[in-house]
Order: C-alpha cells, then sequence, then structure tokens
C-alpha cells in the first residue's frame, strides 16, 4: 500500500460537515485533506438542471446503488435485504454531497430537544416515557449550541423572521424572508384566525443577494422550483460548494481528492494514525497519515466505517449495551393532508425548496401532552418547493389511477391542490438500531449497514394527531376537498420521505450511553472526531441541517483545542 | 463574448442573468455556468426536419404497439388533448429501456436474492427490460386467453379489463409480479407524458400545455408573489442558444 505524507488532519467526505471542518481549519493554518468518494462539482454542472426526469426521478445527483446500498427489516426476526432501489430516502454523492440537493429549510431544533429527558420528566413523570423507548438528553443546551447555529445561519445567509415559539436568539437572520405566494398568504391567514403562530420559513435560499462573513458572494433565489433532487445553477441556494469549500480553498491548504472512497481508519493502541482509502479510478490502496481524522460523510458512511474499522463499542439491542449503532432515528412525515380548490387556480409551478410558512404550536413539547399518547410533535407548513408534472398528480377522495377519469381530473387539479403537512420527529427505541449486514456486500467487498427499524405507537398516534391538524387548516383556508393521512402503517422503505436519517453515533455526557462528546470527538479515541446528523441522540420535527451545521462548527473548534493541547476537550 | 441570442426575445437570457446578478468570492470564481454559455449551434427555428428520434432501440414492432396500446389507456386522447400515443410515450418507453433505466445500471442487482415483504422492495433478479419483455408477452397471452384475440384487437374497454387484471394482481403469472408491472407502466407513462420533450415523449410540449406548466423557465421572482398565470411552455432546448 502507498503512503502519503503525513497532514494535519484527513476529512473523509466533503459535504456540509467536511466543507465547514476544512474551511474552519485552514483558516487557522492547519493543513487539511478533504477525501471524497464521488466527483467534483460545480454549478456549471446544472446547465439543464431544469429537467425533472433526469434528476428527480432517475436520482442522478445520487449515490450510484450498484456499488453500494443499505439493507432494511423492519424488525429482527426478518431477514434485512438490500434497498435495491431509491424510495424511502437519497443518499448524497460526489463534492458537496446531499448539501447539493438539499430544500434548503435550516431550522433551529428547540431547547426541549437538547434535554428531552429531562423535560419530558420533569413535566410528565418517568411513565410518560415508554419502556423500550431510549430517550436521552444530548449533553448539551440550546443555548451552548447558539452561537453556533447563529454561525451557520451567517454562513449560508438565512433568509427568514423569527419563529414566534422557538428558542431564544443572539441575532436576527442575516437576511429578510422570502417572497409570499397567494397560497402562502392563505396559509399565514388562516392560521392566524386559529390563533396559531405561523412564520416564514427560514430558507438557504437566498431573498436577496448576500456576501457572508467568508467574503463568499451569491446572487438572489429566481423561484424556479428546482431545489430538491436538483442542484442549484445560481448558487443561490447555500451548499457547500459554494460557500464553505471554496474558503478553504483560498488558503491553500486545502487539498480535495475525488474518486477516493476511504475504507478503513487505521488505529494503533488508543489513536488513530490515518486512513486507509481506494482511488476508484486505478483501484489503488492508499494510506493516507494524519493527526486528526474526522468523519464527516453521510449517517451510514460514518457508522460502516467505525464498525468495520473495529472503533468503539458496538451497540447490542438484546442487553442495550454499547454505543456504536445505538438510536437510529428517522422523521414521521407522512401525516399531512391535501386540499383540493374547485375554483382557484395557484402558481405553484414556481417555487423554492424552502418557500414556506410553517408553525411549532404542535411541535416539541410547546403545548400540552398530558392526555396524549405521545411526546413530542411537528412542525406544520405549507411549502411552495415547486410542483413538476411527472411527480404532482394528485387527484381528489383516491379515484382511479389511471385512464380516461385520471386524466380528466389529474389535469382539473394539476394547479389546483396545496398540501399541508407535518414534519414529525422520530423518537429512539431500544430495537432500533445500525449494525453490518452479514450478507450483503458492496463493490469493494465491504459489508453494508444494516437498518432495523419499524414505526411504533408513538408514531402512528403522532402522524394521526398532525394529519388532522393539517386538516383543520386547509379547511379554514377554503379547500373544497380535503384528503388526510387515517393511519400510518408499517415503516416503508419504498415510498419517498425524507433523507433526515439520524443517530448511530451519538452525542452525550456519558461515555457509557453516548459515543462522542459534545464536540463530537469520540469518547474512546481522543484524536476522532465524528461529525453529522449521526450524532442526533433523536431526530426532532424540522429539517436537520442547521443543528448539523452548528454542531460541525462546533467540532472544528474542538478539534482546534484538541490540536493545541490534546486529550478529551470536555 | 458572442452576441446574445435574438431567436429567443421572450426568454430571460441566461447569460445576461448571470451577469447581472454576480457571482464571486473575492475575486475567485466559484463556478457559474458563465463558462458554458457559448452557443451550440442548433438548427435553425423554421427548418422542419423529420423526427429521427420516432424509431425503435428495444422494442419488437409488436411490442411497440402494445405498448402504445396501452399506454393510451393509461393516458388517453380526450377533450384535453393527445394521449399517450400521440404523445411519444411508446417510443419514449423504448428508449428508457435501451438505457440505464432498462438495465437497472444504478441499482444493486446483487445476489443472494430472496423473496421478502412488500416494505422491502423490489428484489427481483430481473432488469426492467426482461419484465418488459414477460409482461408483454403475457398481455397478449391474457387477451387470447379471455377474448381470443391480440390486445391490440381488443376494444378500449376490454383493454382496460386486461390492464385491470394485471393491476389486481388476477393474472396468473409467477416469473414477474402483474401488479408491480402494471404500476411501472403507469409510472413510465406519466414520465413520458411530462418529461421534457428532448426525452422523445411530451411531444410539442402538449403534456405540460394541457395543464398549463410552463416546463423550463429561468425564473419565477416576477410572478412567485401573484395570482396564477398561464405562461407559454419553453424546454431544455430552449436554453441551448444561450
Amino acid at each position: 500500500m502507498r503512503k502519503l505524507p503525513k497532514v494535519d488532519v484527513v476529512i473523509v467526505g466533503v459535504g456540509w460537515a467536511g466543507g465547514i471542518i476544512a474551511s474552519e481549519l485552514t483558516k487557522q493554518g492547519l493543513q487539511v485533506v478533504g477525501l471524497e468518494r464521488g466527483k467534483e462539482r460545480k454549478t456549471e454542472d446544472y446547465f439543464m438542471v431544469h429537467d425533472e426526469l433526469r434528476y428527480a426521478l432517475r436520482y442522478d445527483l445520487m449515490q450510484d446503488l450498484s456499488k453500494e446500498t443499505i439493507t432494511f427489516r423492519g424488525n429482527e426476526k426478518v431477514r434485512a435485504l438490500p434497498m435495491r432501489q431509491y424510495g424511502s430516502f437519497l443518499l448524497g454523492d460526489g463534492l458537496g454531497g446531499s448539501g447539493v440537493h438539499w430544500n434548503g429549510q435550516t431550522f433551529r431544533f428547540l431547547p426541549y430537544d437538547f434535554e428531552i429527558r429531562s423535560k419530558t420528566i420533569e413535566k410528565y413523570g418517568k411513565n410518560k416515557i415508554p419502556a423500550e423507548m431510549t430517550l436521552q438528553d444530548w449533553g448539551i443546551t440550546y443555548d451552548q449550541l447558539e452561537p453556533y447555529y447563529d454561525k451557520f445561519e451567517k454562513t449560508t445567509g438565512i433568509s427568514g423572521e423569527e419563529n414566534p415559539l422557538g428558542g431564544k436568539r443572539s441575532d436576527k437572520y442575516p437576511n429578510p424572508p422570502m417572497k409570499k405566494s397567494p397560497a402562502m398568504k392563505m396559509f399565514e391567514d388562516a392560521t392566524k384566525k386559529m390563533n396559531l403562530h405561523p412564520y416564514m420559513m427560514p430558507s438557504a435560499n437566498l431573498s436577496q443577494s448576500y456576501k457572508n462573513p467568508d467574503g463568499i458572494e451569491r446572487a438572489a433565489c429566481q423561484y424556479c422550483a428546482y431545489c430538491e433532487r436538483f442542484g442549484c445553477e445560481y448558487g443561490a441556494k447555500a451548499d457547500p460548494v459554494v460557500t464553505v469549500i471554496p474558503v478553504a480553498k483560498k488558503t491553500g491548504k486545502f487539498e480535495i481528492r475525488t474518486h477516493s472512497i476511504v475504507r478503513r481508519i487505521l488505529k494503533t493502541g488508543n489513536k488513530v494514525t490515518g486512513v486507509m482509502y481506494t482511488d476508484v479510478t486505478t483501484g489503488e490502496e492508499i494510506e493516507q497519515p494524519a493527526d486528526i481524522v474526522v468523519l464527516t460523510s453521510y449517517v451510514f458512511n460514518n457508522l460502516r466505517l467505525l464498525l468495520m474499522s473495529n472503533i468503539g463499542k458496538p451497540y447490542n439491542p438484546v442487553s442495550g449495551t454499547g454505543v456504536i449503532g445505538k438510536n437510529y432515528a428517522y422523521q414521521v412525515i407522512k401525516g399531512n393532508a391535501v386540499g383540493f380548490f374547485n375554483n382557484k387556480e395557484f402558481n405553484t409551478f414556481a417555487g423554492a425548496g424552502a418557500l414556506g410558512v410553517t408553525l411549532d404550536d404542535y411541535n416539541g413539547d410547546n403545548f400540552d401532552h398530558s392526555n396524549l399518547d405521545f411526546i413530542h410533535g411537528g412542525i406544520v407548513s405549507y411549502t411552495q418547493t415547486g410542483m413538476r408534472p411527472i411527480q404532482n398528480n394528485a387527484v381528489p377522495g383516491g379515484g382511479p389511477t389511471w385512464g380516461k377519469e385520471f386524466k380528466d381530473k389529474s389535469l382539473k387539479y394539476a394547479n389546483r391542490y396545496l398540501a399541508v403537512a407535518a414534519q414529525g420527529s422520530s423518537m429512539p427505541f431500544k430495537h432500533h438500531y445500525l449494525d453490518l449486514d452479514p450478507t450483503y456486500k458492496d463493490a469493494y467487498g465491504d459489508p453494508l449497514i444494516r437498518i432495523t427499524f419499524d414505526f411504533e405507537n408513538q408514531d402512528r398516534n403522532l402522524a394521526t394527531f398532525l394529519a388532522g391538524k393539517c386538516a383543520d387548516i386547509l379547511k379554514e383556508m377554503g379547500a373544497d376537498h380535503i384528503d388526510s393521512l387515517k393511519e400510518l402503517g408499517p415503516y416503508d422503505i419504498t415510498t419517498y420521505q425524507s433523507t433526515h436519517n439520524t443517530g448511530g453515533i451519538i452525542m452525550g455526557a456519558d461515555p457509557q450511553t453516548s459515543a462522542v462528546n459534545n464536540y463530537l470527538q469520540m469518547w474512546d479515541v481522543d484524536n476522532l472526531f465524528v461529525v453529522g446528523a449521526s450524532a442526533f441522540s433523536h431526530n426532532s420535527g424540522y429539517n436537520p441541517t442547521d443543528t448539523v451545521g452548528a454542531l460541525a462548527y462546533r467540532a472544528a473548534e474542538g478539534i482546534m483545542k484538541y490540536h493545541d493541547k490534546g486529550g478529551q476537550v470536555v | 463574448m458572442t452576441e446574445e441570442n435574438k431567436e429567443n426575445p421572450e426568454s430571460l437570457s441566461r447569460r445576461k442573468f448571470i451577469r447581472n446578478t454576480g457571482y464571486t468570492v473575492g475575486g475567485l470564481a466559484v463556478g457559474g455556468v458563465l463558462g458554458s454559455l457559448i452557443p451550440l449551434g442548433i438548427a435553425k427555428k423554421n427548418e422542419k426536419a423529420e423526427n429521427f428520434n420516432q424509431a425503435l432501440m428495444y422494442f419488437t414492432p409488436e411490442q411497440f404497439r402494445i405498448v402504445e396500446a396501452a399506454t393510451e389507456r393509461i393516458f388517453p386522447s380526450d377533450q384535453h388533448g393527445p394521449g399517450a400515443k400521440a404523445l411519444g410515450v411508446a417510443f419514449f418507453i423504448d428508449h428508457q429501456l435501451s438505457g440505464d433505466w432498462g438495465f437497472n445500471a444504478r441499482e444493486y442487482m446483487q445476489a443472494p436474492f430472496f423473496v421478502g415483504e412488500k416494505v422491502q422492495g423490489y428484489q427481483g433478479r430481473l432488469k426492467r427490460r426482461d419484465v418488459f419483455d414477460i409482461a408483454l408477452r403475457e398481455i397478449q397471452n391474457h387477451s387470447m386467453a379471455v377474448y381470443k384475440k391480440n390486445f391490440t384487437d381488443l376494444k378500449g374497454d376490454e383493454q382496460d379489463a386486461i390492464l385491470k387484471d394485471f393491476e389486481g394482481d388476477k393474472v396468473n403469472v409467477t416469473t414477474i409480479s402483474p401488479s408491480g408491472f402494471f404500476q411501472m407502466l403507469r409510472s413510465v407513462t406519466l414520465e413520458g407524458v411530462y418529461s421534457d420533450p428532448l426525452y422523445g415523449g411530451n411531444k410539442n410540449m402538449d403534456g405540460w400545455k394541457m395543464r398549463n406548466y410552463p416546463g423550463s423557465q429561468m425564473a419565477y421572482a416576477q410572478i412567485i408573489d401573484k395570482d396564477f398565470k398561464k405562461i407559454k411552455p419553453q424546454s431544455l432546448q430552449n436554453h441551448m442558444g444561450h
């Protein structure tokens, strides 16, 4: 194996987390190598981006599943089988990772989230938490994380207005909210009338041109309606390629190697010494030594690398001991309602990924759960992401899905329906976890990650509760016909829900129950940091990226502390 | 820099747009499509060329006719406008089957194969083109068994009945899932109706026109806060001149 010269830091995966770590460390003079398994990405790639088939249906920007996927089963009695085709979530690939094709919805979690166990017990007593629910505090408070949220929001240029029910802010959003479409106005008017607290969704699609604290200038969003699953041709949507990566590159201290898939973390004693990766263009295996290793890929690959490299104590779902793979959580996304309007057409062909109005009245513990059979909740929003024609053909009342009547109705309602949707939180359970699949391998002969996960009563009750709230709002908005979720059903890998997979390498205050400290430094290995939504102990009722960004800024600070002093930095 | 393209005065010039919005990192270009904006010399507008795209890459003529008939039942011609046949959907499907999608090229197709639970998704070893081969033969067989006629010779409602038997798993086929095939046929029909015309379907953008979808526009910043307004559609080809 060819061994390269040692560098200060090697990062594995160059998306949001990797880009932030790289920009912060190189600014302070560290030499950083970023290994990225996919290809280079740049704005000019998106010349032909308004192509629903290529990007939304054929997943042009996503990980090639023929090389690597995950396996899934609902519970331990079932044989896990590979996710052969995309459905439930879409894995990113290439420079910028999933940060290239996100929608840009950039929410802070609630103060409640970070101390969820303590606060639940304090208010409702211990019995409110089901025995199997492995609910934990995060080992950090909202107030501790607030400055890092602020930093990420300024880097990305979030456009928004204060959440009336959110945590305290040290500063306002750097840009004013986006424009309001007529449908958004209807949602706002209706929910105000219902004494709820609507506000403009915090958006990484710029409402105006903006220069961030790193000196990066970007143009305003054009509402072209191609965000989710697409890259932004204007750079108006914050993504790592147009924000943090160029900052790191400009220092001259950041080297990105694309087409480089990291396969093992190398360890001697209780320190890691670097990584082994394969140059996918030649097949050569190469060793990159480093003083500090930072895992910044998606949840599944962060975890896979730890398990394949025998680092940390794997989670055992029977005894509940061990931590690597614990508290896998997701998102309860199906609690929604669709309203059809017979006499009004909307400009829903236009939009932006984070263009919407949202409210927190049913999120976190912002409402009383004493008589409810679940904890937490979710945001309820009307989001105008742009209704592209292949994927948006709803007809009222579950009528035929093909033939004369379908064509007639789907054309009639093409611009006449609005979805009000909840983004439900996902609580951890003892038997929801990630480990290595015993059977299926990737293109390099390494084992795939196996997901064991299903919806619980918590999720079913939450979903129908939130769907009911969505339907109430649509009624107030004047919809002529409303379809809403009546029953959640089992978790299903085939229908798209959300690419908000979380947990597996969770943060906390106690090495017995968490894998990383609140700087995302491994408890077991001082010079290894694992950054991303893999650190979430549960998933909140929001999109995760703001919290991933905030944690990455905090981790960068922790890495500098370690670089200066060594040892555990907490 | 070359002249602005004069052929599309109604559309917002992409080059001008980017120039006006400015996009740099303290002197360091972070991308931008500027470099790729040299006109690629597409055919002049009034040249009435034959549609060379309408030929077969995969199907036999018989398979093509079955697909054309079946997709027309899924998305029929009516008072709103053309159906799947006139929109070129069968050509679209033929072309798709001959590429990545037909070969399941970017999907995990490694053994071992086991029958899974419904929530675990497709677990077969057959590629989409194999599934189509089998299903189209079985549509013909089922049609002969029920009506003693070829599928393409049936009346519309008889064709519907055959398709409904597939949709409801009421045909006795074991090598593929009849309902799985039907769902795939339905999805790929809608793709052919509504994808950019560059793929061979949505002929003349008529799929978009029927639902007042504007296709590929550079910007909606001027109309996002206004009530619905019909906008003349344009396709990706329109960008090639910029």
